[in-house]
């Protein structure tokens, strides 16, 4: 004979499940924000992006928040190597906030929404605070 | 007892007695500490520091070179505790111990001389034209106070500073007044040496820091030395010289009883009178390593129980708590959020599959 689960078994199994498929979602450092973007969090710790790679769709809107644990300024830009490589060469010391370009400044939390092109690819993003960029502080995003 | 306790007893039956210092030759780059500026540009100019231990006490001598009017540098320097003073050092002994261990040298190869909220400023004082200041507090925090106060940080320092302040949360920060400069007339490479006097039971020097804002391929080079009641342990352990003028690594360039003239002039120095009267053991460790491979510090231990501690060197991490700025909840955020959500649902699932099972036995149960 089998016994019927009692329902403090079922509830039990339900917030399990529920609290198993939160932390997923969590670790993936992605949800879905107000305005239809997909949010993405990157935690910036030792001068390093901890989160060194992200998968985008063609068209997607993406909310990059990125929370600087460090005590020093960072950067965030989004673009490809001819775009690293205006910034690497240029003199602004702060971004205004625009799409993919933020200044991420010591102990704050950022947020820049992107929309990606139609085009499959890769892109990257990075900081080019003096010497950051040579340190590693660079990742990409793979649109496809 | 605690391994500190022991070592605190261990040191007053010894006599231990320490010192060290870490030089530059001329014409290269050298310091003691990780030097940063306002502007951007990291400059590293050549700073010697002797630090000395004798009965828990760590005397530590520094000697800042003014870099001229218009560069602002500042040194900040991990210290291995609270000190109780920090004075003008002797005149001339850092130079004095260079010299004792490179006479024949040619001139151009000679050597010359707390919470996640603000850092605690423990003492500020004011040494001929150096502002000092020393400074309790995590990395977050120190790091922070460095940048409010006009310090240019490297993309390596945070990092740095939580593996310094993991170990011990005081740093000393200094940097040159440019004014007072003026009027008392520094001359750009004119040294000012600082005495920092820190009681602790676990003497290190710091290499780690010298590493701060370099290339990875970068070589590191600098000679420390110690003055020792015995022949000291260190760690790392130094290696033999090959020969090679450019072998990589820790060397020992000297081992040997410090001779009486050395002794003798080190203690007619201005305010070096804590020195002891006994004999002591000189040994030299050059530095010449890659600044990728340099992520230690040097412990000693000079008890002649042979047994430096792996913590003082940065070879082990600590056991006690974490700081208020290392929290795991604040410096890593969701990746904790994740973890606890998975241990809550692995043990909700445990629960239900337990009064699954045991709801099973009862109905098995004959009645």
């Amino acid at each position: 004979m089998i016994a019927r689960r009692g329902p403090i078994a079922g509830l039990t199994i339900a917030a399990a499940v529920t609290l198993g498929l939160g932390a997923v979602a969590m670790g993936a450092g992605a949800s879905r924000g107000g305005d239809g973007a997909r949010e993405v969090r990157i935690v910036i710790h030792h001068s390093r992006f901890e989160l060194p790679s992200v998968d985008v769709a063609p068209g997607e809107s993406v909310r990059f928040v990125l929370e600087n644990a460090d005590p020093i300024d960072h950067e965030f830009i989004v673009g490809d190597a001819q775009v690293q490589l205006a910034h690497e060469r240029g003199t602004e010391a702060h971004h205004a906030p625009r799409p993919g370009e933020i200044t991420v400044p010591a102990g704050t939390t950022r947020a820049t929404t992107v929309t990606f092109g139609p085009s499959t690819g890769t892109t990257l993003f990075g900081c080019h605070l003096p010497g950051h960029y040579a340190y590693g502080m660079v990742g990409t995003i793979e649109i496809d | 007892m605690s391994g500190k306790r022991h070592r605190l007893r261990r040191s007053a039956i010894v006599a231990l007695s320490t010192a060290v210092l870490v030089a530059g030759p001329v014409g290269a780059a050298r310091a003691c500490g990780g030097l940063v500026t306002p502007n951007g540009t990291i400059n590293l100019v050549r700073t010697t520091t002797l630090a000395a231990y004798h009965r828990g006490i760590e005397h530590y001598v520094t000697s800042f070179e003014f870099a001229g009017e218009g560069q602002e540098i500042g040194s900040i320097i991990p210290l291995p505790g609270v000190p109780t003073k920090v004075v003008k050092g002797g005149d001339w002994t850092l130079q004095r111990l260079v010299i004792e261990t490179q006479p024949p040298a040619p001139e151009s190869a000679l050597f010359a001389a707390a919470a996640d909220g603000a850092a605690e400023v423990l003492l500020e004082t004011e040494i001929d034209s150096l502002d000092i200041t020393v400074l309790k507090g995590g990395a977050l925090a120190v790091g922070t106070w460095a940048r409010d106060h006009g310090y240019f940080l490297p993309p390596d320092a945070p990092e740095v500073l939580e593996f310094y302040a993991e170990r011990s949360p005081i740093f000393l920060a200094a940097r040159f007044n440019a004014g007072r400069a003026a009027e008392q007339g520094v001359q750009r490479g004119e040294g000012t040496p600082i005495h920092v006097v820190i009681p602790t039971p676990d003497p290190w020097v710091p290499l780690r820091i010298l590493a701060l804002g370099r290339q990875p391929s970068e070589i590191v080079q600098a000679d420390v030395f110690l003055l020792t009641d015995v022949a000291p342990a260190i760690l790392p352990r130094a290696i033999e010289p090959n020969g090679d003028e450019d072998q990589r690594g820790l060397i020992v360039r000297t081992s040997e009883q410090a001779s009486d003239s050395l002794m003798s002039d080190l203690r007619s120095d201005a305010r070096m009178g804590w020195l002891p009267e006994q004999d002591m053991w000189l040994t030299q460790v050059q530095i010449n390593e890659r600044a990728d491979l340099l992520s230690h510090d040097l412990a000693i231990d000079a008890s002649g129980f042979g047994h430096p501690d792996p913590v003082a060197a940065g070879l082990a991490r600590p056991m006690r708590t974490a700081s208020a700025d290392t929290v795991p909840w604040i410096a890593v955020g969701g990746t904790t959020i994740v973890a606890v959500l998975a241990a809550l649902a692995a043990l909700a699932a445990l629960v239900g599959l337990a009064l699954i099972a045991w709801r099973r036995r009862g109905a098995e149960r004959p009645a």
